[in-house]
C-alpha cells in the first residue's frame, strides 16, 4: 500500500506550549488507525495538522506525496481537492454544526465544493437516508441530542464521499446504542479503500475500529503496532495513562484491579 | 421562529431576499434621517403593518423587540430629559426639571430606535439567515464581514446555552441570597469565562468550516431571481424611503 500521510519530525506548540514533539510517523492508504492517548497527549492536535487546519512549527507533513503548507492550501485547486478527499469529524459537534437545519448542514460541504444544485440535493438525500436521519432534515442541529448531533456531524462529512476520515473522539459522548451503531459504520468502511484515523482514549472500541495503533504521550508516539500486541502490554498502557485501578464488587467481595480491555476480561475477575 | 415564519406566505416572504434587504435598509436609513416625531410615528405604523402583512405577530415584536429596545434606549436617553436646555415641563427634586426639548429629543430617539428595530426584526424573522448572508454577498459585502456574521449568529445560541449552564451550576451550589456586590462579581466573572469560551469556540467553528471547504464565500442551494413584483417593490421601497427622508427633514 502507498504512503498517504508522511510526518517527519513534526513539532507544534500553542502559544509556546508544546503539543507535538518531534513526531515521525507514516499512515498508509486504506489503513484504519487509532491514535490512543490520555487527555492532552496531542491526539486532537495531530488530527488538525493532518487536516491542514494548523501547520507544523518544525518538520513536515506530506499527503499523497504533496507537502502540506499554508501556501498550498491557499491555492483553490489543491484546497478543494484536499478538502474533498480528507474529512474531519470534530470532537465537539456543536463546533461542527453551524447551519440552520440538518439538511443545510449536510449540504454545506458539497456547496462549498461548488457541486451543481441537483447533484447536491441528490447526494444530501442519499446521505440522510444512509445515516437514517431523514426525519431530522428540518430540525436545527443545535437542538438535537448528543447521538443525533454526532450522526449529523458524520453525515456532513461523508456526504462528500471522502477517501480519508479523521475522527476525534467519535464515541465520547454517545450512549451505548449510538456507540454501537457508530462502530458498525466504521467497520463497514474497513472493507473499502478508505483510510480512517481515529483519536480516542477508549480502549474498548479500538479493536473494532483499527488495525493499527499509535500510543501517544506528551506529544510523542511512544509505541505503535497492531491492537493484539499493544492492548496486552499492560506496562505500556499504564505508562500512557490509558488504564487505571478499577474497584468493584463480586458476590459481596470488593476488590480492585487494572481496568484492562482484553478479549478475556475474565482473568481479571479471578479471586 | 425564523425558519417557520420564512416558510409562510407573507408580504416580505414573497420578495427576492436582495430586495427585502435593500428595501428594509433604505427604510432604516430614512428613519434615522427623519427628525419629525409625527412622521416617525407614521413610519412606525408602516413598519408594524409590514410586519403584520409578513405574518409577524405584534406580541412577538413586543416581547422580542420593543420592550428590550425601550429599556436600553430609555436608559441612554434618560439623562437627556433633564440635561437638554429648554422650557421646564415637570419639576423634579434637587432643582431638576424635565424640559420640553429634552422630552422631544428622548421621544425622537426612542421612536427612531423602535422603528428601526421593528423593520430589521421583521426582515430577520421572515428571511432564513443563510439567504440574508447570501444576499449581503451578492450586494458586494466583503466575505470577511459575512464570515463574522455567520460566526456571530452561530455563537449566540451556543453562548446562551453556556450561560444558562453556568447559571444552573451556580444555583446548584449556592446557599442563600447573594449581596449586590457578590452578584456583580459573579456576573463579571461569568462574562469573562464566556468570553474565553467564545474565543475557543470561534477557533473550533472556523476550523470546522475550513475543513469542509469554506473559503470566505457563502453558498446556498437557493438561486435568487428577480421578478416583476421584485422590481416594483424595490421602486416602492426607494420611493417611500425618499418620501420619509424628505418630509421628515
Amino acid at each position: 500500500m502507498s504512503i498517504l500521510f508522511d510526518l517527519q519530525n513534526v513539532s507544534f506548540a500553542y502559544d509556546g506550549i508544546p503539543a507535538l514533539n518531534n513526531l515521525t510517523l507514516r499512515i498508509e492508504t486504506g489503513q484504519q488507525v487509532a491514535l490512543l492517548g490520555a487527555n492532552g497527549s496531542g491526539k486532537s492536535t495531530l488530527l488538525r495538522l493532518l487536516d491542514a487546519l494548523c501547520f507544523p512549527s518544525t518538520g513536515s507533513i506530506s499527503f499523497a506525496g504533496d507537502v502540506l503548507t499554508r501556501d498550498k492550501l491557499l491555492q483553490d485547486d489543491f484546497c478543494f481537492a484536499f478538502r474533498r478527499r480528507v474529512a474531519f469529524v470534530f470532537q465537539n459537534p456543536d463546533a461542527q454544526l453551524f447551519n440552520p437545519t440538518v439538511f443545510d448542514e449536510v449540504a454545506y460541504g458539497p456547496l462549498q465544493m461548488q457541486w451543481p444544485a441537483a447533484q447536491v440535493r441528490d447526494r444530501v438525500e442519499h446521505t440522510l437516508n444512509f445515516m437514517e436521519i431523514s426525519h431530522l432534515r428540518e430540525r436545527p442541529p443545535y437542538r438535537l441530542s448528543g447521538g443525533e448531533k454526532k450522526r449529523v456531524a458524520l453525515a456532513s462529512v461523508i456526504v462528500l464521499d471522502p477517501d480519508v476520515l479523521l475522527l476525534d473522539e467519535p464515541t465520547a459522548t454517545l450512549d451505548p446504542r449510538s456507540q454501537s451503531q457508530f462502530i458498525d459504520l466504521v467497520q463497514e468502511w474497513k472493507n473499502t479503500s478508505k483510510t480512517v484515523i481515529t483519536a480516542t482514549h477508549q480502549l474498548d472500541i479500538v479493536e473494532d475500529i483499527a488495525q493499527s495503533l499509535f500510543i501517544m504521550q506528551a506529544g510523542s508516539v511512544i509505541a505503535s503496532g497492531p491492537p493484539a500486541e499493544i492492548l496486552t502490554n499492560t506496562d505500556l498502557l499504564v505508562q500512557a495513562n490509558l488504564v487505571h485501578a478499577h474497584r468493584h464488587s463480586h458476590g459481596g467481595v470488593v476488590h480492585s484491579h487494572l481496568h484492562l480491555h482484553r478479549h478475556s476480561h475474565h482473568d481479571d475477575h479471578q479471586h | 421562529m425564523s425558519e417557520r415564519l420564512s416558510g409562510q406566505a407573507g408580504a416580505l416572504q414573497m420578495l427576492d431576499p436582495r430586495v427585502r434587504l435593500v428595501g428594509i435598509l433604505l427604510l432604516v436609513v430614512s428613519t434615522v434621517l427623519c427628525s419629525r416625531i409625527e412622521v416617525l410615528i407614521g413610519v412606525f405604523v408602516l413598519a408594524v403593518m409590514l410586519a403584520l402583512a409578513s405574518r409577524v405577530k405584534v406580541s412577538t415584536l413586543a416581547k422580542r423587540v420593543w420592550w428590550i429596545a425601550l429599556g436600553f434606549t430609555g436608559l441612554m436617553v434618560a439623562p437627556a430629559l433633564i440635561t437638554t436646555p429648554g422650557d421646564p415641563m415637570l419639576a423634579l427634586p434637587w432643582n431638576l426639571s424635565v424640559t420640553e426639548h429634552g422630552l422631544q429629543a428622548a421621544l425622537l430617539l426612542i421612536l427612531r430606535v423602535e422603528t428601526a428595530v421593528t423593520l430589521t426584526a421583521t426582515l430577520v424573522l421572515c428571511t432564513p439567515w443563510n439567504q440574508i448572508l447570501k444576499a449581503l454577498r451578492t450586494l458586494g459585502v466583503p466575505p470577511e464581514l459575512v464570515a463574522i456574521l455567520v460566526m456571530t449568529h452561530r455563537y449566540i445560541f451556543l453562548l446562551m446555552e453556556s450561560a444558562n449552564q453556568m447559571f444552573d451550576s451556580r444555583q446548584s451550589r449556592a446557599v442563600g441570597p447573594f449581596r449586590a456586590a457578590q452578584q456583580r462579581a459573579i456576573a463579571a466573572r461569568s462574562a469573562g469565562v464566556l468570553l474565553s469560551k467564545s474565543m475557543d469556540l470561534s477557533y473550533d467553528v472556523y476550523q470546522a468550516m475550513t475543513a469542509r471547504g469554506f473559503r470566505g464565500e457563502v453558498r446556498t442551494l437557493e438561486t435568487f431571481r428577480m421578478r416583476s413584483r421584485d422590481y416594483a417593490s424595490l421602486i416602492a421601497f426607494v420611493g417611500i424611503a425618499i418620501t420619509i427622508a424628505w418630509i421628515g427633514r
